[in-house]
Protein backbone atom coordinates (compact mmCIF):
# COMPACT_ATOMS: atom_id res chain seq x y z
CA UNK A 1 0.00 0.00 0.00
CA UNK A 2 1.39 3.39 -0.89
CA UNK A 3 1.80 5.92 1.87
CA UNK A 4 -0.11 8.44 -0.20
CA UNK A 5 -3.32 6.52 0.35
CA UNK A 6 -3.00 7.04 4.09
CA UNK A 7 -3.13 10.80 3.87
CA UNK A 8 -6.39 12.31 4.88
CA UNK A 9 -7.39 15.84 3.99
CA UNK A 10 -5.70 18.32 6.34
CA UNK A 11 -7.51 21.19 8.00
CA UNK A 12 -7.34 24.47 6.04
CA UNK A 13 -4.28 26.60 6.76
CA UNK A 14 -2.16 23.58 7.60
CA UNK A 15 1.33 23.96 6.16
CA UNK A 16 3.10 20.85 7.39
CA UNK A 17 1.66 17.66 8.64
CA UNK A 18 3.35 14.59 10.06
CA UNK A 19 1.27 11.49 10.11
CA UNK A 20 2.28 8.68 12.40
CA UNK A 21 5.95 9.29 11.75
CA UNK A 22 8.19 6.59 13.18
CA UNK A 23 11.94 6.22 12.94
CA UNK A 24 13.98 3.13 13.73
CA UNK A 25 17.77 3.12 13.42
CA UNK A 26 19.82 -0.02 12.99
CA UNK A 27 22.91 0.13 15.19
CA UNK A 28 25.29 -2.81 15.59
CA UNK A 29 22.55 -5.18 14.53
CA UNK A 30 20.11 -3.78 17.10
CA UNK A 31 17.12 -1.66 16.18
CA UNK A 32 16.71 1.51 18.18
CA UNK A 33 13.37 3.21 17.99
CA UNK A 34 13.86 6.98 18.01
CA UNK A 35 10.49 8.38 16.98
CA UNK A 36 7.12 6.80 17.56
CA UNK A 37 3.82 7.78 16.04
CA UNK A 38 4.41 11.52 15.71
CA UNK A 39 1.21 13.24 14.59
CA UNK A 40 1.56 16.98 14.25
CA UNK A 41 -0.05 19.75 12.24
CA UNK A 42 1.76 23.04 11.78
CA UNK A 43 -0.22 26.01 10.49
CA UNK A 44 1.08 28.37 7.85
CA UNK A 45 3.16 31.13 9.44
CA UNK A 46 3.23 29.43 12.81
CA UNK A 47 6.26 29.44 15.14
CA UNK A 48 6.66 25.98 16.65
CA UNK A 49 9.27 24.96 19.21
CA UNK A 50 10.17 21.31 19.71
CA UNK A 51 11.50 20.66 23.21
CA UNK A 52 12.43 17.49 25.02
CA UNK A 53 15.23 15.81 26.92
CA UNK A 54 18.58 15.76 25.12
CA UNK A 55 19.04 12.82 22.80
CA UNK A 56 15.30 12.23 22.59
CA UNK A 57 15.08 12.61 18.83
CA UNK A 58 14.16 16.28 18.34
CA UNK A 59 16.82 16.73 15.68
CA UNK A 60 15.85 13.46 14.03
CA UNK A 61 12.28 14.67 13.76
CA UNK A 62 13.50 17.94 12.25
CA UNK A 63 15.64 16.04 9.74
CA UNK A 64 12.67 13.87 8.80
CA UNK A 65 10.51 16.97 8.31
CA UNK A 66 13.27 18.55 6.23
CA UNK A 67 13.49 15.48 3.99
CA UNK A 68 17.05 14.60 4.99
CA UNK A 69 15.97 11.30 6.54
CA UNK A 70 13.15 9.20 5.15
CA UNK A 71 10.91 8.07 8.04
CA UNK A 72 10.74 4.34 8.70
CA UNK A 73 6.97 4.61 8.90
CA UNK A 74 4.37 7.30 8.40
CA UNK A 75 4.69 10.36 6.23
CA UNK A 76 5.41 14.08 6.15
CA UNK A 77 3.40 16.31 3.86
CA UNK A 78 3.88 19.99 3.12
CA UNK A 79 1.08 21.80 1.30
CA UNK A 80 -0.50 18.34 0.83
CA UNK A 81 2.59 17.19 -1.06
CA UNK A 82 4.58 14.24 0.24
CA UNK A 83 8.14 15.18 1.29
CA UNK A 84 10.66 13.06 -0.63
CA UNK A 85 13.92 14.88 0.06
CA UNK A 86 15.45 18.22 0.92
CA UNK A 87 14.07 21.14 -1.03
CA UNK A 88 15.17 24.80 -1.34
CA UNK A 89 11.63 25.84 -0.39
CA UNK A 90 12.40 24.87 3.18
CA UNK A 91 15.84 25.44 4.64
CA UNK A 92 17.43 23.88 7.68
CA UNK A 93 19.72 26.02 9.83
CA UNK A 94 22.31 24.00 11.73
CA UNK A 95 23.73 24.57 15.18
CA UNK A 96 27.35 24.71 14.07
CA UNK A 97 29.53 24.67 10.95
CA UNK A 98 26.54 25.49 8.78
CA UNK A 99 28.21 28.28 6.82
CA UNK A 100 30.76 27.50 4.13
CA UNK A 101 34.18 28.62 5.41
CA UNK A 102 35.62 28.93 1.89
CA UNK A 103 33.06 31.54 0.85
CA UNK A 104 32.84 35.17 1.95
CA UNK A 105 29.72 36.52 3.66
CA UNK A 106 28.43 37.56 0.23
CA UNK A 107 29.31 34.22 -1.28
CA UNK A 108 27.45 32.37 1.47
CA UNK A 109 24.30 34.47 1.22
CA UNK A 110 24.35 34.12 -2.57
CA UNK A 111 24.93 30.35 -2.43
CA UNK A 112 21.34 29.42 -3.26
CA UNK A 113 20.86 32.23 -5.77
CA UNK A 114 22.86 30.95 -8.74
CA UNK A 115 19.76 30.87 -10.94
CA UNK A 116 19.13 34.61 -10.51
CA UNK A 117 20.70 37.28 -12.72
CA UNK A 118 23.78 39.02 -11.32
CA UNK A 119 21.95 42.25 -10.54
CA UNK A 120 19.07 40.48 -8.83
CA UNK A 121 21.46 38.36 -6.81
CA UNK A 122 23.48 41.39 -5.66
CA UNK A 123 20.31 43.14 -4.63
CA UNK A 124 19.06 40.12 -2.68
CA UNK A 125 22.45 39.76 -0.97
CA UNK A 126 22.54 43.44 -0.03
CA UNK A 127 19.02 43.19 1.40
CA UNK A 128 19.86 40.30 3.71
CA UNK A 129 23.27 41.69 4.66
CA UNK A 130 21.37 44.69 5.96
CA UNK A 131 18.55 42.72 7.57
CA UNK A 132 21.01 40.49 9.44
CA UNK A 133 23.26 43.46 10.31
CA UNK A 134 26.34 42.16 8.55
CA UNK A 135 27.25 45.46 6.86
CA UNK A 136 30.98 46.01 6.53
CA UNK A 137 31.64 42.25 6.56
CA UNK A 138 30.50 41.45 3.01
CA UNK A 139 34.00 40.41 1.95
CA UNK A 140 34.96 38.70 5.23
CA UNK A 141 35.36 34.97 5.59
CA UNK A 142 33.48 33.14 8.37
CA UNK A 143 36.73 32.54 10.27
CA UNK A 144 36.80 36.30 10.92
CA UNK A 145 33.22 36.38 12.27
CA UNK A 146 31.95 35.81 15.80
CA UNK A 147 29.69 32.85 16.58
CA UNK A 148 26.60 35.06 16.60
CA UNK A 149 27.50 36.59 13.25
CA UNK A 150 28.02 33.14 11.74
CA UNK A 151 24.52 32.13 12.81
CA UNK A 152 23.08 35.39 11.48
CA UNK A 153 24.88 34.64 8.23
CA UNK A 154 23.38 31.17 8.13
CA UNK A 155 19.89 32.58 8.65
CA UNK A 156 20.55 35.21 5.97
CA UNK A 157 21.61 32.53 3.49
CA UNK A 158 18.45 30.56 4.30
CA UNK A 159 16.12 33.55 3.96
CA UNK A 160 17.76 34.68 0.72
CA UNK A 161 16.19 31.80 -1.22
CA UNK A 162 12.77 32.85 0.08
CA UNK A 163 11.79 29.57 1.73
CA UNK A 164 8.34 29.09 3.18
CA UNK A 165 9.54 26.97 6.08
CA UNK A 166 12.62 27.54 8.21
CA UNK A 167 13.85 24.62 10.29
CA UNK A 168 16.25 25.62 13.03
CA UNK A 169 18.19 22.94 14.89
CA UNK A 170 19.29 24.51 18.20
CA UNK A 171 20.68 27.41 16.17
CA UNK A 172 21.76 29.46 19.18
CA UNK A 173 22.87 26.54 21.36
CA UNK A 174 26.59 27.24 20.95
CA UNK A 175 26.33 30.98 21.68
CA UNK A 176 26.81 32.80 24.97
CA UNK A 177 23.65 33.78 26.82
CA UNK A 178 23.68 37.48 25.92
CA UNK A 179 24.20 36.81 22.22
CA UNK A 180 21.49 34.17 22.42
CA UNK A 181 19.00 36.69 23.79
CA UNK A 182 19.85 39.19 21.04
CA UNK A 183 19.52 36.47 18.36
CA UNK A 184 16.07 35.52 19.61
CA UNK A 185 14.97 39.12 19.26
CA UNK A 186 16.35 39.24 15.72
CA UNK A 187 14.62 36.00 14.78
CA UNK A 188 11.28 37.26 16.08
CA UNK A 189 11.75 40.53 14.20
CA UNK A 190 12.32 38.60 10.97
CA UNK A 191 9.48 36.22 11.63
CA UNK A 192 7.11 39.15 12.18
CA UNK A 193 8.19 40.98 9.04
CA UNK A 194 8.49 37.98 6.70
CA UNK A 195 5.94 35.58 8.22
CA UNK A 196 7.50 32.23 7.44
CA UNK A 197 6.61 29.03 9.16
CA UNK A 198 9.33 28.30 11.69
CA UNK A 199 10.05 24.99 13.38
CA UNK A 200 12.66 25.46 16.05
CA UNK A 201 14.38 22.71 18.04
CA UNK A 202 15.70 23.70 21.45
CA UNK A 203 16.37 22.22 24.87
CA UNK A 204 16.05 25.65 26.47
CA UNK A 205 12.66 26.12 28.19
CA UNK A 206 12.94 29.92 28.28
CA UNK A 207 13.82 30.05 24.63
CA UNK A 208 10.71 28.06 23.78
CA UNK A 209 8.38 30.21 25.89
CA UNK A 210 9.89 33.42 24.53
CA UNK A 211 9.57 32.42 20.89
CA UNK A 212 6.84 29.92 20.17
CA UNK A 213 3.17 30.10 19.31
CA UNK A 214 3.02 26.47 20.37
CA UNK A 215 5.55 24.34 22.19
CA UNK A 216 5.62 20.65 21.33
CA UNK A 217 6.96 18.61 24.26
CA UNK A 218 8.57 15.33 23.27
CA UNK A 219 9.12 12.47 25.70
CA UNK A 220 12.44 10.70 26.12
CA UNK A 221 13.41 8.09 23.55
CA UNK A 222 11.53 6.79 21.69
CA UNK A 223 10.11 10.28 21.33
CA UNK A 224 6.35 10.67 21.38
CA UNK A 225 4.43 13.90 21.55
CA UNK A 226 3.74 14.23 25.23
CA UNK A 227 2.02 17.57 25.21
CA UNK A 228 1.44 20.66 23.13
CA UNK A 229 1.31 24.04 24.88
CA UNK A 230 -0.12 27.15 23.33
CA UNK A 231 1.70 30.30 24.43
CA UNK A 232 -0.96 32.99 23.99
CA UNK A 233 1.16 36.02 24.84
CA UNK A 234 1.59 38.77 22.26
CA UNK A 235 5.08 39.83 21.21
CA UNK A 236 7.14 41.49 22.54
CA UNK A 237 6.81 39.23 25.55
CA UNK A 238 7.61 40.53 28.99
CA UNK A 239 9.76 37.78 30.43
CA UNK A 240 9.06 38.73 34.03
CA UNK A 241 5.28 38.99 33.69
CA UNK A 242 3.08 36.61 35.67
CA UNK A 243 1.64 35.23 32.45
CA UNK A 244 5.07 34.36 31.08
CA UNK A 245 6.20 32.73 34.33
CA UNK A 246 2.99 30.73 34.49
CA UNK A 247 3.65 29.28 31.03
CA UNK A 248 7.25 28.63 31.89
CA UNK A 249 6.40 26.77 35.10
CA UNK A 250 3.78 24.80 33.25
CA UNK A 251 6.32 23.76 30.63
CA UNK A 252 8.94 22.98 33.25
CA UNK A 253 6.48 20.68 35.03
CA UNK A 254 5.77 18.89 31.81
CA UNK A 255 9.41 18.52 30.92
CA UNK A 256 10.07 17.32 34.45
CA UNK A 257 7.53 14.61 33.84
CA UNK A 258 9.21 13.82 30.56
CA UNK A 259 12.53 13.37 32.33
CA UNK A 260 11.10 10.97 34.88
CA UNK A 261 9.17 8.74 32.47
CA UNK B 1 76.35 39.36 22.35
CA UNK B 2 72.89 40.38 21.18
CA UNK B 3 72.16 39.11 17.67
CA UNK B 4 68.80 39.82 16.02
CA UNK B 5 66.62 36.68 16.20
CA UNK B 6 66.59 36.23 12.43
CA UNK B 7 70.37 36.18 12.21
CA UNK B 8 70.84 33.53 14.89
CA UNK B 9 70.34 30.47 12.64
CA UNK B 10 72.73 32.00 10.08
CA UNK B 11 75.33 32.60 12.75
CA UNK B 12 74.89 29.04 14.03
CA UNK B 13 75.41 27.57 10.56
CA UNK B 14 78.48 29.78 10.08
CA UNK B 15 79.95 28.48 13.32
CA UNK B 16 79.32 24.87 12.24
CA UNK B 17 81.01 25.55 8.89
CA UNK B 18 84.04 27.02 10.61
CA UNK B 19 84.32 23.99 12.92
CA UNK B 20 83.95 21.70 9.89
CA UNK B 21 86.71 23.56 8.01
CA UNK B 22 88.99 23.57 11.06
CA UNK B 23 88.46 19.82 11.61
CA UNK B 24 89.31 19.07 7.96
CA UNK B 25 92.43 21.25 8.21
CA UNK B 26 93.59 19.35 11.31
CA UNK B 27 93.10 15.93 9.70
CA UNK B 28 93.57 16.30 5.95
CA UNK B 29 92.50 13.05 4.37
CA UNK B 30 89.96 11.39 2.15
CA UNK B 31 87.11 11.02 4.62
CA UNK B 32 85.35 14.33 3.99
CA UNK B 33 86.11 17.45 1.94
CA UNK B 34 85.90 20.78 3.73
CA UNK B 35 83.22 23.38 3.07
CA UNK B 36 85.61 25.44 1.01
CA UNK B 37 86.33 22.41 -1.18
CA UNK B 38 82.59 21.92 -1.64
CA UNK B 39 82.15 25.53 -2.72
CA UNK B 40 84.97 25.12 -5.27
CA UNK B 41 83.34 21.91 -6.50
CA UNK B 42 79.97 23.63 -7.02
CA UNK B 43 81.81 26.41 -8.79
CA UNK B 44 83.45 23.84 -11.11
CA UNK B 45 80.02 22.44 -11.97
CA UNK B 46 78.69 25.92 -12.65
CA UNK B 47 81.56 26.76 -14.97
CA UNK B 48 81.08 23.58 -16.98
CA UNK B 49 77.34 24.32 -17.28
CA UNK B 50 76.56 21.00 -15.64
CA UNK B 51 74.84 22.30 -12.54
CA UNK B 52 72.02 24.11 -14.33
CA UNK B 53 71.60 21.20 -16.74
CA UNK B 54 71.29 18.65 -13.94
CA UNK B 55 68.95 20.79 -11.84
CA UNK B 56 66.67 21.33 -14.82
CA UNK B 57 66.74 17.60 -15.64
CA UNK B 58 65.74 16.65 -12.08
CA UNK B 59 63.02 19.30 -11.84
CA UNK B 60 61.67 18.26 -15.25
CA UNK B 61 61.22 14.66 -14.09
CA UNK B 62 59.71 15.63 -10.75
CA UNK B 63 57.28 18.03 -12.40
CA UNK B 64 55.98 15.49 -14.90
CA UNK B 65 55.89 12.55 -12.52
CA UNK B 66 54.11 14.60 -9.87
CA UNK B 67 51.63 16.26 -12.24
CA UNK B 68 50.71 12.99 -13.95
CA UNK B 69 50.13 11.37 -10.57
CA UNK B 70 48.08 14.36 -9.35
CA UNK B 71 45.89 14.46 -12.45
CA UNK B 72 45.05 10.76 -12.16
CA UNK B 73 45.20 10.04 -8.43
CA UNK B 74 43.27 13.05 -7.07
CA UNK B 75 40.05 12.68 -9.13
CA UNK B 76 40.24 8.90 -8.70
CA UNK B 77 40.74 9.20 -4.94
CA UNK B 78 37.86 11.68 -4.62
CA UNK B 79 35.56 9.35 -6.56
CA UNK B 80 36.61 6.27 -4.59
CA UNK B 81 36.20 8.13 -1.31
CA UNK B 82 32.76 9.37 -2.29
CA UNK B 83 31.32 6.01 -3.31
CA UNK B 84 31.48 3.66 -0.38
CA UNK B 85 31.23 0.59 -2.60
CA UNK B 86 34.15 1.69 -4.77
CA UNK B 87 36.17 2.15 -1.63
CA UNK B 88 35.40 -1.35 -0.40
CA UNK B 89 36.57 -2.70 -3.75
CA UNK B 90 39.73 -0.61 -4.16
CA UNK B 91 40.95 -0.15 -0.63
CA UNK B 92 42.65 -3.57 -0.15
CA UNK B 93 44.54 -3.08 -3.41
CA UNK B 94 45.63 0.42 -2.40
CA UNK B 95 46.78 -0.81 0.99
CA UNK B 96 48.92 -3.53 -0.62
CA UNK B 97 50.60 -1.22 -3.13
CA UNK B 98 51.07 1.71 -0.78
CA UNK B 99 53.85 0.29 1.43
CA UNK B 100 55.96 -0.80 -1.56
CA UNK B 101 58.87 1.60 -1.90
CA UNK B 102 58.89 3.31 -5.30
CA UNK B 103 62.51 2.11 -5.60
CA UNK B 104 61.28 -1.49 -5.78
CA UNK B 105 59.80 -0.51 -9.14
CA UNK B 106 63.22 0.38 -10.63
CA UNK B 107 63.76 -2.96 -12.47
CA UNK B 108 60.23 -2.85 -13.88
CA UNK B 109 60.66 0.80 -14.85
CA UNK B 110 63.84 0.03 -16.78
CA UNK B 111 62.30 -3.06 -18.35
CA UNK B 112 59.28 -1.10 -19.57
CA UNK B 113 60.82 2.26 -20.43
CA UNK B 114 64.57 1.59 -20.79
CA UNK B 115 67.22 3.84 -19.27
CA UNK B 116 66.02 7.42 -19.67
CA UNK B 117 63.61 10.14 -18.65
CA UNK B 118 60.51 7.98 -18.98
CA UNK B 119 61.74 5.44 -16.45
CA UNK B 120 62.56 8.17 -13.92
CA UNK B 121 59.24 9.90 -14.49
CA UNK B 122 57.45 6.60 -14.03
CA UNK B 123 59.19 6.01 -10.69
CA UNK B 124 58.21 9.45 -9.44
CA UNK B 125 54.69 8.85 -10.69
CA UNK B 126 54.49 5.62 -8.68
CA UNK B 127 55.98 7.34 -5.64
CA UNK B 128 53.40 10.15 -5.78
CA UNK B 129 50.36 8.19 -6.90
CA UNK B 130 49.51 6.32 -3.71
CA UNK B 131 50.07 9.15 -1.21
CA UNK B 132 47.90 11.43 -3.35
CA UNK B 133 45.23 8.76 -3.78
CA UNK B 134 45.03 8.13 -0.04
CA UNK B 135 45.00 11.87 0.69
CA UNK B 136 42.09 12.43 -1.69
CA UNK B 137 40.15 9.46 -0.32
CA UNK B 138 40.45 10.58 3.28
CA UNK B 139 39.83 14.22 2.34
CA UNK B 140 36.37 13.26 1.05
CA UNK B 141 35.65 11.33 4.24
CA UNK B 142 36.59 14.33 6.34
CA UNK B 143 34.11 16.67 4.64
CA UNK B 144 31.62 17.46 7.44
CA UNK B 145 28.23 16.02 6.53
CA UNK B 146 26.69 19.39 7.37
CA UNK B 147 28.25 20.89 4.22
CA UNK B 148 26.83 18.12 2.06
CA UNK B 149 23.40 18.48 3.66
CA UNK B 150 23.42 22.24 3.12
CA UNK B 151 24.32 21.68 -0.53
CA UNK B 152 21.47 19.19 -0.96
CA UNK B 153 19.10 21.52 0.88
CA UNK B 154 19.77 24.27 -1.65
CA UNK B 155 18.88 21.87 -4.42
CA UNK B 156 22.33 20.99 -5.77
CA UNK B 157 22.59 17.99 -8.09
CA UNK B 158 25.58 15.65 -7.91
CA UNK B 159 27.75 17.63 -10.36
CA UNK B 160 27.10 20.93 -8.57
CA UNK B 161 27.56 19.29 -5.20
CA UNK B 162 31.02 18.10 -6.24
CA UNK B 163 32.00 21.41 -7.83
CA UNK B 164 30.56 23.82 -5.24
CA UNK B 165 30.82 21.87 -1.97
CA UNK B 166 33.03 18.78 -2.04
CA UNK B 167 35.83 20.29 -4.09
CA UNK B 168 36.26 23.52 -2.09
CA UNK B 169 35.95 21.52 1.13
CA UNK B 170 38.81 19.16 0.24
CA UNK B 171 41.24 21.67 -1.32
CA UNK B 172 43.06 22.55 1.93
CA UNK B 173 43.69 18.88 2.69
CA UNK B 174 44.82 18.27 -0.88
CA UNK B 175 47.31 21.12 -0.56
CA UNK B 176 48.83 19.59 2.58
CA UNK B 177 48.93 16.15 0.93
CA UNK B 178 50.50 17.59 -2.21
CA UNK B 179 53.15 19.35 -0.19
CA UNK B 180 54.16 16.13 1.54
CA UNK B 181 54.00 14.21 -1.73
CA UNK B 182 56.20 16.70 -3.56
CA UNK B 183 58.74 16.11 -0.81
CA UNK B 184 58.53 12.37 -1.53
CA UNK B 185 58.97 13.03 -5.27
CA UNK B 186 62.11 14.99 -4.57
CA UNK B 187 63.47 12.08 -2.52
CA UNK B 188 62.60 9.55 -5.21
CA UNK B 189 64.12 11.46 -8.11
CA UNK B 190 67.59 11.33 -6.57
CA UNK B 191 67.41 7.57 -6.13
CA UNK B 192 65.88 7.05 -9.56
CA UNK B 193 68.60 9.09 -11.24
CA UNK B 194 71.32 7.02 -9.63
CA UNK B 195 70.20 4.02 -11.63
CA UNK B 196 67.77 4.79 -14.40
CA UNK B 197 69.30 7.80 -16.20
CA UNK B 198 72.54 9.58 -17.12
CA UNK B 199 71.75 13.08 -15.91
CA UNK B 200 70.25 14.91 -12.95
CA UNK B 201 71.36 15.56 -9.39
CA UNK B 202 71.15 11.89 -8.37
CA UNK B 203 73.35 10.94 -11.31
CA UNK B 204 75.75 13.75 -10.38
CA UNK B 205 76.30 12.24 -6.94
CA UNK B 206 76.79 8.65 -8.07
CA UNK B 207 78.91 9.70 -11.07
CA UNK B 208 81.16 11.95 -8.97
CA UNK B 209 81.93 8.97 -6.78
CA UNK B 210 82.35 6.38 -9.54
CA UNK B 211 84.32 8.55 -11.95
CA UNK B 212 86.98 9.80 -9.62
CA UNK B 213 86.06 9.89 -5.96
CA UNK B 214 85.12 13.56 -6.19
CA UNK B 215 83.53 13.77 -2.75
CA UNK B 216 83.47 17.56 -2.96
CA UNK B 217 80.97 17.14 -5.82
CA UNK B 218 79.02 14.51 -3.84
CA UNK B 219 78.56 16.91 -0.92
CA UNK B 220 77.95 19.78 -3.35
CA UNK B 221 75.14 17.77 -4.97
CA UNK B 222 73.63 17.07 -1.56
CA UNK B 223 73.67 20.76 -0.67
CA UNK B 224 71.95 21.65 -3.95
CA UNK B 225 69.31 18.93 -3.42
CA UNK B 226 68.60 20.18 0.08
CA UNK B 227 68.32 23.78 -1.04
CA UNK B 228 65.94 23.04 -3.92
CA UNK B 229 63.83 20.75 -1.70
CA UNK B 230 63.49 23.59 0.78
CA UNK B 231 62.46 26.02 -1.97
CA UNK B 232 59.84 23.57 -3.29
CA UNK B 233 58.38 23.22 0.18
CA UNK B 234 58.29 26.98 0.71
CA UNK B 235 56.48 27.31 -2.62
CA UNK B 236 53.82 24.79 -1.59
CA UNK B 237 53.51 26.43 1.82
CA UNK B 238 52.67 29.76 0.23
CA UNK B 239 49.50 28.14 -1.14
CA UNK B 240 48.34 27.55 2.42
CA UNK B 241 48.15 31.29 2.93
CA UNK B 242 45.52 31.85 0.22
CA UNK B 243 42.49 33.35 1.99
CA UNK B 244 39.80 31.01 0.72
CA UNK B 245 41.92 27.96 1.68
CA UNK B 246 43.10 29.21 5.02
CA UNK B 247 39.95 28.39 6.98
CA UNK B 248 40.85 24.79 7.68
CA UNK B 249 44.19 25.73 9.22
CA UNK B 250 42.56 28.09 11.70
CA UNK B 251 39.87 25.49 12.50
CA UNK B 252 36.87 27.70 13.14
Amino acid sequence: MSTEALITAPAPGVKLRTEHVGMVFERDGKSVSVLEAIDLEVRDGEFICLVGPSGCGKSTLLNVMGGFLPPTSGSVTIDRELVHGPDPRRILVFQERGVFPWLTVEGNIGFGLSKLSGAERDQRIAHYVQMMRLQGFEQSYPSDLSGGMKQRLQVARALAVNPDILYLDEPFGALDSVTRLIMRGELLRIWQTERRTIIFVTHDIDEAVQLADRVVVLSSRPAKIQDILTIDIAHPRNISSARYLEHRDDLLRKIGLAYTV
Amino acid sequence: MNLPVRLRPVAFIAVLLIIWQAAVNCHPGQLLPGPWGVVRGINDLLRHGLLLKYVVASLFRVTWGFLLAAVIAIPLGLAIGWYRRAEMAFNPLVQIFRPISPLAWIPIAILWFGVGDLAAIFLIFVGCFFPLLVTAMSAVHNVPSVYVNVGRNFGLGTADLVYRVIYPAVVPQLIIGSRITLGIAWLVVVAAEMIAVNSGLGFLIIDARNAGNRYDLVIGGMVIIGTIGLLLDLGMRSLERVKSFRWSYSEN
